[in-house]
């Protein structure tokens, strides 16, 4: 039995500190008004005990200026906590433009992390300390959620989309993993650990080798398996759109809007083509896939399109109305805003 | 049944309410004899007392998986059940708790035997509609526990898909028809409270002369009409998808996990609200009654708690900071969630400010308020820091979140519930209950609660998720305080329940007013005639009126030797 009495997590994030000392904050500014106000009842009760069992008390029924008082100062008190909380949610939620882009797929009922350099871990996950790691997540049944307390943040796993999880690891250790949203009978043994290394220790971990090349030649593979290199050419003569410098480019689709060719919106373009077509082109050509690629093969096919080569500087047509700067999305993932099959949404409605 | 002259008990007839406070033979628990005269009765007070009965042994159920839960954490790893049945104790309890015994709790045990009394009515306005919704009621709680006989659900009270609806093999549509049907008594039971407080109440009892009691039982009332259909909705679309695999919420289907989150939660957001409307219903009437004050900002008092029943619609999406909702909508809710502490905090500054130059008594229902307010002030102000955004990120779906909620269901509701019975009960049985085990209850329940729920604010922030049944090894000693708590709690709930049925044989008898309190109810005599009152009351005067009243209750003013 564990009889040690443990109060303060650790604190590992780049984020970690910041959320402590809000978190102190709170406590030490609704202790004092708490303990204001027990110290006031106990008062009132103790200094105004009924003494004589017919007496009533005082029967003042308003005064203005307390209640003013005390209507305007929490409101104040709530929009500077709206304020610093709403901050603080920004930077958790916005990995740096350098993070190392991983992926993470929840199962019932186990994590089953891709690194870019091709290693598979299961419940188990590698990271340097001082890099922002920016982890795509999805799940492959129900609803999980990926958790790391020493890092101080969160994120839902949803089916069947994108979402996104970034931190950048302060100090080497040994930290849990949790799944924290309830995803049936094992879900209490779903944990893992986060292993945070030294940037030197990390490579030495990455040189162990990944047997089965890098996740994008992975991708390669699958993209001759599942037969997608039979239209997909490599030019513009083809039926199908040319993939090269695809990834985060903005696309013009059928209904003249455009998306950006994020990680859902090219996963979506993968298991369900016709849910988007591109402009000029037809649809119904494309098999679907939905159901057919598990979401581990579509992570590597989706590496091996970034692989194709990234969109030059990211820019999108100024001159069209219909890509408004969009907030709060990060480049490449559906990140928070993911609210329907696909986070890329971006020019649509 | 014999009608008496009209008394005016002290004062001049103008000034006071016209009733009689003599005490009659005939009351409404002897007017009839039999169990059919109970099982066929329109009598709100005896209705009252059927869903008193009912709640109160589903709770003792609910109770009861709360306790094999924390006994199953004493140890990180399962040693007294194994996963499976932990997941199908906290839905369990979750699922009584809620609509069993929170949502009903006040409204349908305290709600219907005092709001016609405190109105000057002779009834609620439907009284056959109300002893449906007790039938309707007993239909969706017997349909829950065949569930449960069954072999339980395992979803969580929650339901999230696409896990209910695609993946779990219990018996998640039992339970949800259970639910389903117990939404239409709360829906019976909210029409008649609000057709009742609108079209009954007795000659010069206007809206601002109306106990705060009875403003919350209204908002209450409006908020439960409005969300209780969503729900039905809700839970008919997971039926159908369990069933037909109809694509509506797996993604596998077709379907959106998501929505089902934004339209459970756009139920249960306020619904939250109406388990504690209810309990600061409570705490509105027993404060003043027990300072001899009137309440202090009546009007602030009665809008906040119309404020809450507005705002708490809009703040739904707090629950899905972490579910893929975007930056945006996550910061419209965080201001929301902030906008409607704002009542809450009017309420405990009120009830505060109630006290001060009172006539403070220290009986058992002011030490539950007590109780309640400084409870009801940790858990709202926890909730803060749940609805700071950045924060939420680390502390969602861990145990500062349960212990947040406790704070407010537990700390708050339950405390009130159990302070409106020893309130009213002399009205209700017509006995004075023990007082000194009153109080030792009382206390026992503030310091069982505390030694529960406290150490898991501590364990959330460490990072322990919830409807965990194993759990690393460093969260030992938490639990086992919190289960040491949990053990002292569960006395702190069987002695009031003990006392009180003795006292409803052997207490002395209350008289019809022993508080002194200004109330309509407490006009007529305990137990009350079955129709209430000899003669309709004529109002003349606002609520906690002690200065107009003073003659009639025997008061004088407080001679304060050195204020």
């Amino acid at each position: 039995m564990s009889t040690s009495l443990q109060f303060w997590p650790d604190s590992a994030s780049s984020v970690a500190g910041e959320i402590n000392l809000f978190y102190i904050t709170m406590i030490v500014l609704c202790a004092t008004i708490a303990i204001g106000i027990a110290i006031f009842l106990i008062y009132c009760a103790i200094r105004y005990h009924r003494k004589r069992e017919n007496e009533m008390g005082d029967q003042t029924r308003n005064y203005i200026p307390a209640e003013v008082t005390w209507i305007v100062t929490p409101f104040l008190l709530f929009m500077g906590m709206f304020m610093w909380g709403a901050k603080m949610y920004m930077d958790i939620e916005r990995p740096p433009d350098d993070a190392i882009p991983m992926y993470a797929i929840g199962k019932q009922w186990m994590w089953k992390i891709q690194h870019p350099e091709g290693q598979r871990e299961i419940n188990e996950l590698h990271i340097p300390v001082g890099r922002p790691i920016k982890i795509t997540l999805t799940s492959e049944d129900v609803i999980h959620s990926f958790f790391v307390p020493a890092f101080r943040t969160k994120q839902d796993v949803l089916p069947g989309r994108y979402t996104m999880i970034w931190f950048e690891a302060t100090k080497p250790g040994k930290y849990h993993l949790f799944c924290s949203q309830y995803c049936g009978n094992k879900h209490s043994g779903m944990i893992g650990y986060v292993y945070a290394m030294q940037p030197a220790d990390y490579q030495a971990w990455l040189t162990q080798g990944a047997p089965e090349g890098s996740l994008s030649s992975q991708g390669e593979k699958y993209f001759h398996q599942y037969g997608c290199a039979n239209c997909h050419h490599f030019d513009n003569q083809g039926r199908c759109p040319d993939l090269r410098n695809l990834y985060m480019r903005p696309v013009q689709i059928s209904t003249g809007d455009y998306v950006t060719a994020d990680d859902s919106y090219i996963r979506e373009s993968i298991l369900d083509p016709n849910a988007k077509i591109v402009y000029g082109f037809q649809p119904n050509i494309m098999p679907n896939f939905s159901g057919l690629i598990p979401e581990d093969q579509v992570v590597a096919l989706i590496s091996y399109i970034k692989a194709l080569g990234p969109a030059p500087g990211n820019q999108m047509p100024s001159s069209n109305g219909a890509v408004p700067k969009s907030f709060g999305t990060q480049p490449g993932i559906a990140g928070p805003n993911a609210t329907s099959g696909s986070g890329s949404h971006r020019g649509q409605r | 049944m014999q009608l008496q002259d009209q008394v005016h008990i002290g004062g001049s007839a103008d000034m006071t309410i016209e009733t009689i406070a003599e005490p009659v033979r005939k009351n409404y628990l002897n007017d009839k004899q039999g169990i059919l005269s109970w099982l066929l009765t329109t009598d709100h007070k005896r209705i009252g007392l059927l869903y008193t009965f009912s709640i109160t042994v589903l709770f003792f159920i609910g109770g009861f998986f709360a306790l094999m839960m924390r006994l199953e954490l004493l140890s990180p790893r399962n040693w007294l059940v194994s996963t499976e049945t932990y997941n199908k104790l906290f839905t369990m309890h979750g699922i009584i708790m809620v609509w069993f015994f929170l949502i009903p709790s006040i409204p349908n045990t305290i709600g219907n035997f005092v709001i016609p009394l405190m109105i000057g009515a002779k009834d609620l306005a439907f009284p056959k509609l109300n002893l449906a919704s007790w039938y309707v009621f007993m239909l969706g709680a017997g349909v829950t526990i065949y569930a449960l006989f069954r072999g339980g659900v395992d979803t969580g009270w929650t339901f999230y898909t696409p896990f209910s609806t695609g993946y779990s093999t219990t018996y998640v549509i039992a339970a949800a028809m259970g639910i389903f049907i117990s939404g239409f008594s709360t829906i019976m039971t909210s029409v008649n409270f609000i057709a009742t407080i609108h079209r009954m109440r007795a000659p010069g009892l206007t809206w601002f002369r109306l106990p705060i009691f009875i403003w919350s039982m209204y908002a209450n009332s409006v908020v439960l009409v409005l969300n209780t259909p969503v729900l039905a909705i809700t839970l008919v679309m997971v039926a159908v998808e369990r069933v037909f695999q109809v694509g509506i919420f797996d993604p596998a289907l077709g379907g959106d996990p998501v929505l089902f989150q934004h339209m459970f939660w756009f139920y249960s957001h306020p619904a939250v609200y109406t388990m504690v409307l209810p309990g600061m219903a409570v705490i509105s009437e027993i404060v003043p009654v027990f300072s001899r004050k009137p309440i202090f900002g009546y009007t602030a008092v009665a809008f906040s708690s119309v404020g809450i029943a507005v705002i708490g619609f809009l703040v739904w999406g707090h629950h899905m900071f972490v579910a893929g909702e975007s930056v945006y909508s996550a910061m419209a809710f965080s201001l929301l969630s902030y906008f409607v502490a704002v009542p809450s905090a009017i309420k405990v500054f009120n009830w505060t400010a109630t006290m001060y130059k009172g006539s403070v008594s220290w009986d058992t229902p002011m030490l539950y308020a007590i109780g309640f307010i400084g409870l009801f002030t940790i858990g709202g102000m926890t909730g803060l820091f749940l609805a700071a955004l950045g924060l939420d990120v680390h502390v969602h779906d861990t145990y500062f979140v349960i212990a947040h909620f406790h704070y407010i269901m537990v700390g708050g509701t339950v405390m009130a519930f159990l302070g409106a019975f020893h309130y009213w009960w002399p009205k209700i049985s017509g006995k004075l209950y023990p007082e000194g085990l009153g109080k030792l209850g009382a206390m026992i329940v503030f310091l069982g609660f505390n030694l529960t729920f406290f150490p898991q604010f501590v364990l959330g922030y460490l990072g322990m998720p919830r409807r965990y049944a194993a759990y690393p090894e460093e969260f030992q000693m938490l639990h086992i305080i919190s289960t040491a708590g949990a053990t002292i709690l569960g006395v702190g709930y069987i002695l009031p329940l003990c006392y009180l049925i003795w006292s409803w044989k052997y207490g002395k008898p209350a008289g019809p007013n022993p508080w002194r309190a200004t109330g309509l109810e407490w006009q007529t005599s305990s137990p009350p005639p079955t129709h209430n009152f000899k003669k309709t009351p004529v109002v003349n005067v606002r609520a906690y009126d002690y200065e107009a009243m003073k003659e009639q209750l025997g008061l004088r003013e407080r001679e304060f030797e050195n204020v």
